[in-house]
């Protein structure tokens, strides 16, 4: 019985699942309607279904950045990928038709790969970099997250381009047995990752790289495909994030799309229990992480709070839970409490 | 001679490689378009790029020591609403709103680094709690952006030096940028302070070995950033002459990239203030660019400065190889 729990609270996420059981019990104290979920015209509709659809981006995201994190690493070019991406699916979309079509140029099945490509190449870009120029990544990946907008820019011709093609709406606004098609996805992208990571030697090696990416090498594993391989999957997310976020609002806005999203992703994995200095990792963990802050910001929205100062609060929150998970943090407390008893 | 020598040593590659952009730049500039070649032009390189040059020097400090501080953005956009809401608002006097901004802005670093030191938080995540809670006081303060109509304030932002007949000026937010460089270089050149930041940089636990006080030079880091980070508000503030809490977005990346640019390796250890100058100053000149040709549109600054990081990356990672090969034949 003590085993099970001294399981349950050692294991990574823990705090993430305690955040997110409290912001949940709050609103349940606060706002009881918060629970509620009603079916309108064969679609489920309410707070939690609200908050499962919106922190989908963030959710794919965190998914890639768990890998990037546990080598040790971190990918800053999350977000312009996001923006990179929704610019060329948009724009394959509209081909060179200057008028708003609602046919698309080329199949959607083609817009969907190349995106997806280009989205990848510009992972592997950054894990080339690091991996074999050895560039620290925050810094490899800065360079992408500067000019990565500016080339989203260049391809949109600095426009909003907009489509009406409705095929390309289904993947951010589409519902499938009464969910949003977009939870579909994420579940499809967490199970390959999680088959990936858990029923094949990757993850180890993974690990491995993040703990010491030289006793790795030593020990005959190829680290630097690891880290390509890595920081292609990240890639890779935050495209399909892309498709999500453009299909969401049907259109290209190489400057707002996924703004900030990598610092929202990375937050969703160091809340997840990851370690920001690499190693053990947990997928599942950076998952429950993203849904902490959207339910955080829905929730403030549910208050009539404006938007901005949500903020405020997600900074109070990501204080607590990194000073849960810090160890000095955590031996003051226990020396405190050890006083006390002694008194 | 020996100074020729000097400046080709390695450890003065990246800066030197720096400076010499700069002046490409500058020469190419003033070949293609007229008025480029001219005192205005590049005083206003100063003027325009003032608060991002204040807020480089503390960051070349935190980036030195091996950290990262993403909050100065939101720190110095807090600073322009603290004034303006102070002045319009609450009808404070001008200086003491200053003051109040400059104590709110040291105490977040200090607060910042106490959780990198004391908590052993990763300076990224940190320093990303206090973006976040600086951004969302700015909205807490106000959501509207407000005007400042203080006539202490406006004095002070008017204010200028002007040479040649008053073609060119140079303003209050220059000379504290002046003041700012100069102290860097002193704390960073001639204090033990300043040495301990090389050595926190180096290699810190062996820092800690030697007896160096690590602790409190990493808090006092943060908190020295924190306080640039307010001063170049206060200067942002009077080059717009508004609050606003949309101000600065982004601001902790062109301050990274500039001090990166500068030749400051992101690891820690090495770098320079004055590199950061040149940093800020190359950034500047391809706005000035942009704005000469009129025709470039600006994402092309984006890509531009993507180029320029990759460029000066490569370049350190060259020094850094060659100087261990140095060091491994000397053995």
């Amino acid at each position: 019985m003590l085993d099970n729990f001294r399981k349950i609270t050692g294991s990574k996420a823990f705090s993430a699942v305690i955040a997110l059981g409290a912001i949940l019990l709050f609103n349940l104290v606060l706002n009881p309607d918060f629970f509620q979920i009603t079916i309108k015209e064969g679609h489920l509709y309410g707070s939690l279904i609200d908050i499962l659809n919106r922190s989908v981006p963030i959710m794919i995201l965190a998914i890639g950045m768990t890998f990037v994190i546990a080598t040790g690493g971190t990918d800053l070019s999350v977000g312009a990928i996001v923006a990179l991406a929704g610019a060329v699916a948009v724009s394959l979309i509209r081909g060179d038709t200057e008028v708003l079509n609602e046919v698309s140029a080329m199949p959607l099945a083609l817009v969907i790969l190349i995106t997806l490509g280009i989205a990848t190449l510009a992972g592997v870009w950054n894990g080339l970099l690091i991996a074999f120029i050895e560039i620290q990544p925050i810094v490899a990946t800065l360079v992408f997250m500067v000019a990565g907008r500016g080339i989203a820019q260049l391809i949109t011709g600095a426009r909003t381009l907009t489509t009406n093609f409705h095929p390309f709406s289904i993947i951010g606004q589409g519902w499938f047995l009464g969910l949003p098609v977009s939870l579909f996805i994420v579940v499809i992208v967490a199970s390959l990752v999680l088959l990936l990571a858990k029923k094949s030697a990757f993850g180890m090696f993974v690990e491995s790289v993040g703990i010491s990416r030289s006793a790795s090498a030593y020990s005959g594993i190829r680290a630097k495909l690891i880290l390509v391989v890595v920081y292609g999957i990240s890639g890779l997310c935050a495209g399909i994030a892309g498709l999500v976020v453009g299909s969401n609002i049907m259109c290209a806005d190489a400057n707002n799309a996924g703004l900030n999203y990598e610092l929202d992703a990375i937050l969703a994995v160091v809340i997840g229990g990851t370690a920001m200095t690499g190693g053990k990792f947990s997928i599942q963990g950076s998952m429950i992480g993203a849904l902490v802050i959207q339910s955080l910001t829905t929730s403030i929205y549910a208050f009539d709070v404006p938007p901005e100062v949500t903020l405020v609060v997600k900074a109070l929150v990501v204080v607590m839970v990194v000073l849960i998970q810090s160890k000095p943090f955590k031996e003051g407390v226990k020396k405190m409490a050890l006083r006390g008893r002694q008194i | 001679m020996i100074k020729i020598q000097k400046l080709f040593n390695i450890k003065y590659v990246t800066i030197t490689a720096t400076i010499l952009l700069f002046f490409i730049f500058y020469a190419t500039g003033s070949m293609q378009y007229r008025g480029f070649f001219t005192l205005r032009t590049f005083v206003s390189l100063f003027s325009d790029n003032a608060y991002l040059g204040v807020s480089a020097v503390g960051m070349t400090l935190v980036l030195i020591s091996g950290g990262i501080d993403l909050s100065v953005g939101a720190v110095a956009a807090l600073t322009t609403m603290i004034i303006a809401y102070g002045t319009e608002v609450m009808g404070l006097p001008a200086p003491i709103t200053f003051a109040i901004a400059l104590i709110i802005g040291t105490s977040l670093g200090l607060l910042m680094g106490t959780m990198i030191h004391r908590f052993e938080v990763p300076p990224f995540i940190a320093t990303l709690a206090g973006m976040f809670l600086a951004r969302g006081l700015c909205f807490v303060i106000s959501i509207q952006s407000i005007a400042i109509n203080n006539e202490w304030f406006r004095s002070i932002a008017k204010w200028k030096i002007k040479f040649q007949g008053g073609k060119s000026y140079i303003t209050v937010g220059v000379i504290i940028l002046i003041i700012i460089v100069v102290f860097g270089i002193w704390l960073m050149k001639y204090t033990k302070f300043g040495r301990t930041v090389y050595a926190i940089g180096g290699d810190e636990v062996s820092a800690k070995l030697m007896g160096l006080e690590v602790g409190k030079v990493k808090v006092a880091i943060y908190g020295i950033n924190g306080f640039c980070s307010a001063l170049a508000g206060i200067v942002f503030a009077l080059y717009m002459s508004s609050g606003y809490p949309r101000h600065l977005i982004g601001m902790e990346l062109d301050t990274i990239a500039a001090v990166v640019i500068g030749g400051t390796l992101l690891t820690g250890g090495s770098g320079y203030v004055i590199g950061t100058v040149f940093g800020v100053l190359i950034q500047g000149l391809i706005q000035t660019f942009i704005n000469f040709n009129g025709t470039l549109s600006s994402w092309w600054t984006k890509i531009f400065i993507g180029v320029l990081l990759l460029l000066f990356i490569g370049l350190q990672r060259v020094v850094v190889i060659l100087s261990h090969k140095r060091q491994t034949s000397n053995l």
